[in-house]
C-alpha cells in the first residue's frame, strides 16, 4: 500500500513528461532545420521568445477560439473512431450558407444573426451526415467520404458564388450581411485596432458542452464506448450504426460554427478571400491536443500563436514563412513521438510492476 | 476472428494515411513549387532587391500572396518595378509572403500592419486577395500610402489613402488572340486559366473575342484548373496541374494555349515544349519567353504583359513625388500598361495586323468585352 503515493507522483509525473518531451523534440528539430537551411536561428527564437504586443494577442485568441472549434468538430468524431477529415468541407458549406443567409436578411437585426447561424450547423450537419450514412448503409470508409465531400463543397460554394454572388470587378461575394446583424467585437486592450470576436465565446460554450456530454451522458458514454471497442458497444447494448450517423451530424453541426466569428465579426460576406483551411488545421489541434477539450485549447493556442509569428518572423527575421510552416508539422509529429514513447515506456513499467507483485505473492 | 483482425489493421491503416494527409495539408503551401530547374529564380530575385537597395528613397513594403515572388509571371513582374524604383529613386523594399495556404483576412490585415507599423510606406499588396484586408488597415494608418494591384474598395466608403490599380486584361488578351488565331494550324486554340473567377474571365474573354475577330470558326478549348474561387493553390501554384490541362487541350488539337494562371504556367511550357515542332503557348503578364528554359523559348510565341511594373514603380513614384496615387487606376492599351511581348521574333510577320487591331482598340473602334 505504501507504493500507491509514489505510483500516482510517478503518474503525474509521465503526464507531464509527455508535452514537455514533444516541445523539445520540436525545438531541437526545428534548430536543426533553421540551421541547415541557413537562417537566422537567433532571430527565429528571439522573436518566438518576445511578448506580443496587444493586438497579435487579440488576434492570437481569435484565431485560437476559431481552431478550437474546428479541433472539437474533428475530435467528436476521433472519440467515436470516426476520422471525420470533413471539417473542412463542413465548415465552407456552413459559412458560406450562413453567409447568404445573413445576406438576404429574412429576419431583422439579431433574430437574422441566430437564423443565420441555425442555418450553418443545419446544413453543415447534412453534409457530414452524408459520409456517416454512406458508412453504415454501404460501408464507404469515411476517411475518403469525407475528403471526397470536401473537394465537392469547395466546387459546390465557388459554383453558387459565381452564380448569385455579387461582383466587385475581379471577385464575387455573397451580398454583404446588413450592419444591424453584425456582431461587435470586445475590446481587450485600449487603443489597439483588433478586437475579439463576439461570437468566438461561442468556442468555450463548445468546450463545456463537449466534456458535459462526453463525460456526462449516457449518449457520451455510448459515443466512447462505440469508439473503444464496437463489439463490446453491441454486446451492451449500444446501436453502433446509429451512433455513427449521429456522431458524424454532431462533428458537422460544431464544424458549421467554426466560420461564424468571422463571418459576423469581421468579414461579413463569403468571397475568394474567405479562409480556407480550418478545418484541416482542426484535424491537426485535435490530434495534438489529445481530443481533451482542455488539450485542443492549448493546441489550438499553439498553432493560432505559430501562425501569428510566421508574419514577423517572416517581416523581422527575414526566415521564410514555409519553415513556421513546417515548424507546425514538426510540432504534431513531435507530439505523437512523445506520447507514445511515453506510453510504451509507461506499458512497461506496468508490467514489471505486475511481474512483481507477482512474485511477492508467489513467495 | 479474421474479419475483426482485418478490421483492426484496416482501421490502423486508415490512421496512419491520416496522420500522412494532415501532415500534407498543414504544409500545404510547401510541396507545389515546381521543381524544374528555373533560370530566374525570383524567390531571390526579390530577397536580392530587397537586401541590396541601399537608397534613401521610400521604403516600399511588399506583401505577397502564397507562393510570392518567384512565379515568372503577376508576383515577379512587380519585382521588376520594384528593381526600377530601386535604381531610380533609390527606394528600398522589404518582401513579406505567407508560408500556409490557411491565411485569413485577419493574418493579411497583420502582415500590412507590421510593415506600416514598421514605417514602410507606400504599403503594396500584390494581388486582389489583399483588398479587404487593406480595407482595414489603411483607416489605422492615414499617414501610410497603401496600393492593392488588381485591388478593389470593398464597401462605399471610400479610402483618401488607398490606390487600387487595376489592369484592362481583356485589351491585351484580344492582342494575343489575334496573334494565337493567326498562327494556328489546326484552327484550335487554348486557354488555361487559374481559378473560374472575374479576374480571370477578363482574359478569357478578351482573348477569346481576339480570336474570333480573325477568324469565327477557330474552336477555342477553355480549362480552369479549379472551380473554387478561394482555392489559389491549386489556381495559381500548380504547374502540374497546368501541365495536365494544356495536356488535355493538345490532344484535343489545340497548337498555341494562352495561359492565365501564374506558376500553373510552367506546366503548360512543359507540355507545350513536349509536344514539339508547332506547337505554342502564350505566356501571361511577365514576358515569360525572357525566363523561360532555352529548350521551352522556341515555344513561347508571345506574352500578353500586364504592366504590374509599371503599376509598381507609378506607385512608389507617385510617393516620392509626394503626391501619392489615390482610388482607382486602370491601366490599358493606351497607356501601355497592357499589350503583347516581341521577344524571340514569332509574331513580327504578324505586327501590321497586331498593331491596326492595337490601334482600333485605342481608337475605341473595338469594344472588347471583358465577360465572356
Amino acid at each position: 500500500m505504501a507504493q500507491r503515493p509514489t505510483n500516482l507522483a510517478r503518474r503525474a509525473g509521465l503526464g507531464l513528461i509527455a508535452p514537455a518531451l514533444a516541445l523539445v523534440i520540436a525545438a531541437a528539430l526545428s534548430s536543426l532545420l533553421l540551421v541547415s537551411t541557413g537562417d537566422d536561428v537567433g532571430g527565429f527564437w528571439t522573436t518566438l521568445t518576445t511578448k506580443p504586443e496587444n493586438r497579435n494577442i487579440v488576434n492570437i485568441l481569435n484565431y485560437g477560439l476559431v481552431l478550437y472549434l474546428s479541433g472539437i468538430a474533428a475530435a467528436i468524431g476521433f472519440r467515436m473512431n470516426l476520422f471525420n477529415i470533413g471539417v473542412e468541407g463542413q465548415y465552407r458549406i456552413g459559412a458560406f450558407v450562413a453567409a447568404v443567409v445573413a445576406g438576404e436578411a429574412w429576419l431583422p437585426g439579431k433574430a437574422n444573426i441566430v437564423l443565420a447561424v441555425l442555418a450553418a450547423m443545419v446544413a453543415a450537419g447534412l453534409w457530414a451526415g452524408i459520409a456517416g450514412l454512406l458508412r453504415v448503409t454501404r460501408g464507404v470508409s469515411e476517411v475518403i467520404s469525407t475528403i471526397m465531400l470536401n473537394a465537392i463543397a469547395g466546387l459546390l460554394v465557388g459554383y453558387f458564388v459565381q452564380k448569385v454572388g455579387v461582383s466587385t470587378g475581379v471577385s464575387r461575394s455573397t451580398k454583404a450581411i446588413p450592419e444591424e446583424s453584425w456582431v461587435g467585437g470586445i475590446k481587450l486592450f485600449d487603443g489597439v485596432p483588433t478586437q475579439l470576436f463576439g461570437l468566438a465565446l461561442l468556442a468555450p460554450v463548445v468546450g463545456v458542452v463537449y466534456y458535459v456530454v462526453l463525460n456526462k451522458t449516457r449518449f457520451g458514454f455510448n459515443l466512447r464506448a462505440s469508439g473503444a471497442s464496437e463489439t463490446a458497444a453491441v454486446a451492451s447494448g449500444v446501436d453502433v450504426k446509429r451512433m455513427i450517423i449521429v456522431s458524424m451530424v454532431f462533428s458537422g453541426v460544431i464544424a458549421g460554427l467554426i466560420g461564424m466569428p468571422t463571418l459576423f465579426g469581421s468579414a461579413h460576406n463569403y468571397g475568394s478571400s474567405f479562409q480556407t483551411g480550418i478545418g484541416f488545421a482542426g484535424i491537426a489541434v485535435a490530434l495534438l491536443g489529445r481530443n481533451h477539450p482542455i488539450g485542443i485549447a492549448f493546441a489550438a493556442l499553439v498553432f493560432s500563436f505559430l501562425q501569428d509569428r510566421a508574419g514577423l518572423l517572416n517581416i523581422l527575421a527575414g526566415i521564410s514563412p514555409e519553415i513556421v510552416a513546417v515548424t507546425q508539422g514538426i510540432i504534431v509529429l513531435a507530439v505523437v513521438i512523445a506520447y507514445e514513447i511515453v506510453r510504451r515506456y509507461r506499458a512497461n513499467l506496468e508490467r514489471a510492476h505486475v511481474a512483481q507483485q507477482v512474485e511477492e505473492v508467489r513467495a | 476472428m479474421r474479419p475483426n483482425i482485418k478490421e483492426g489493421i484496416l482501421r490502423r491503416l486508415s490512421k496512419i494515411a491520416v496522420v500522412a494527409l494532415i501532415a500534407s495539408m498543414t504544409l500545404t503551401g510547401c510541396g507545389k513549387d515546381d521543381n524544374k530547374a528555373s533560370t530566374g529564380d525570383g524567390a531571390n530575385a526579390s530577397k536580392d532587391v530587397c537586401q541590396s537597395a541601399t537608397g534613401t528613397g521610400p521604403k516600399v513594403g511588399l506583401a505577397f500572396d502564397v507562393g510570392g515572388a518567384g512565379d515568372r509571371s503577376f508576383n515577379d513582374s512587380a519585382i521588376v518595378g520594384m528593381q526600377k524604383a530601386a535604381d531610380d529613386l533609390g527606394a528600398t523594399c522589404i518582401s513579406a509572403t505567407p508560408g500556409s495556404a490557411t491565411e485569413s483576412d485577419e493574418d493579411r490585415a497583420e502582415r500590412l500592419r507590421t510593415l506600416a507599423d514598421q514605417g514602410y510606406n507606400p504599403v503594396i499588396g500584390i494581388g486582389f486577395i489583399y483588398s479587404v484586408a487593406m480595407n482595414t488597415v489603411a483607416a489605422e494608418f492615414p499617414e501610410t500610402n497603401f496600393a492593392v494591384i488588381d485591388g478593389f474598395d470593398p464597401d462605399t466608403k471610400p479610402n483618401a489613402n488607398v490606390a487600387y490599380l487595376g489592369f484592362a486584361e481583356q485589351q491585351g488578351s484580344y492582342l494575343v488572340g489575334v496573334a494565337a488565331a493567326l498562327k494556328t494550324k489546326s484552327k484550335t486554340v487554348g486557354f488555361v486559366g487559374g481559378t473560374r473567377g472575374d479576374l480571370i474571365k477578363k482574359f478569357e474573354a478578351g482573348y477569346t473575342a481576339g480570336v474570333k475577330s480573325v477568324d469565327k470558326n477557330i474552336k477555342v478549348l477553355v480549362t480552369y484548373l479549379t472551380e473554387d474561387p478561394n482555392d489559389g493553390a491549386t489556381g495559381f501554384q500548380n504547374p502540374s496541374g497546368g501541365k495536365v490541362a494544356a495536356e488535355g487541350q493538345l490532344d484535343k488539337g489545340a497548337d498555341v494555349i494562352y495561359h492565365a494562371s501564374g506558376k500553373s504556367g510552367n506546366g503548360v511550357f512543359e507540355a507545350v515544349t513536349a509536344a514539339g515542332d508547332g506547337k505554342f503557348a502564350i505566356g501571361v503578364d511577365s514576358d515569360q519567353y525572357l525566363t523561360a528554359s532555352a529548350d521551352e523559348q522556341p515555344h513561347i510565341l508571345t506574352s500578353m504583359l500586364k504592366r504590374v511594373d509599371v503599376a509598381t514603380f507609378n506607385m512608389i513614384k507617385s510617393v516620392a513625388d509626394g503626391s501619392p496615387l489615390t482610388s482607382y487606376t486602370t491601366y490599358d492599351l493606351a497607356q501601355d500598361g497592357v499589350g503583347y511581348a516581341t521577344s524571340g521574333g514569332f509574331v513580327d510577320d504578324i505586327s501590321a495586323q497586331l498593331d491596326e487591331a492595337a490601334a482600333k482598340i485605342k481608337s475605341g473602334e473595338i469594344k472588347v468585352p471583358d465577360k465572356p
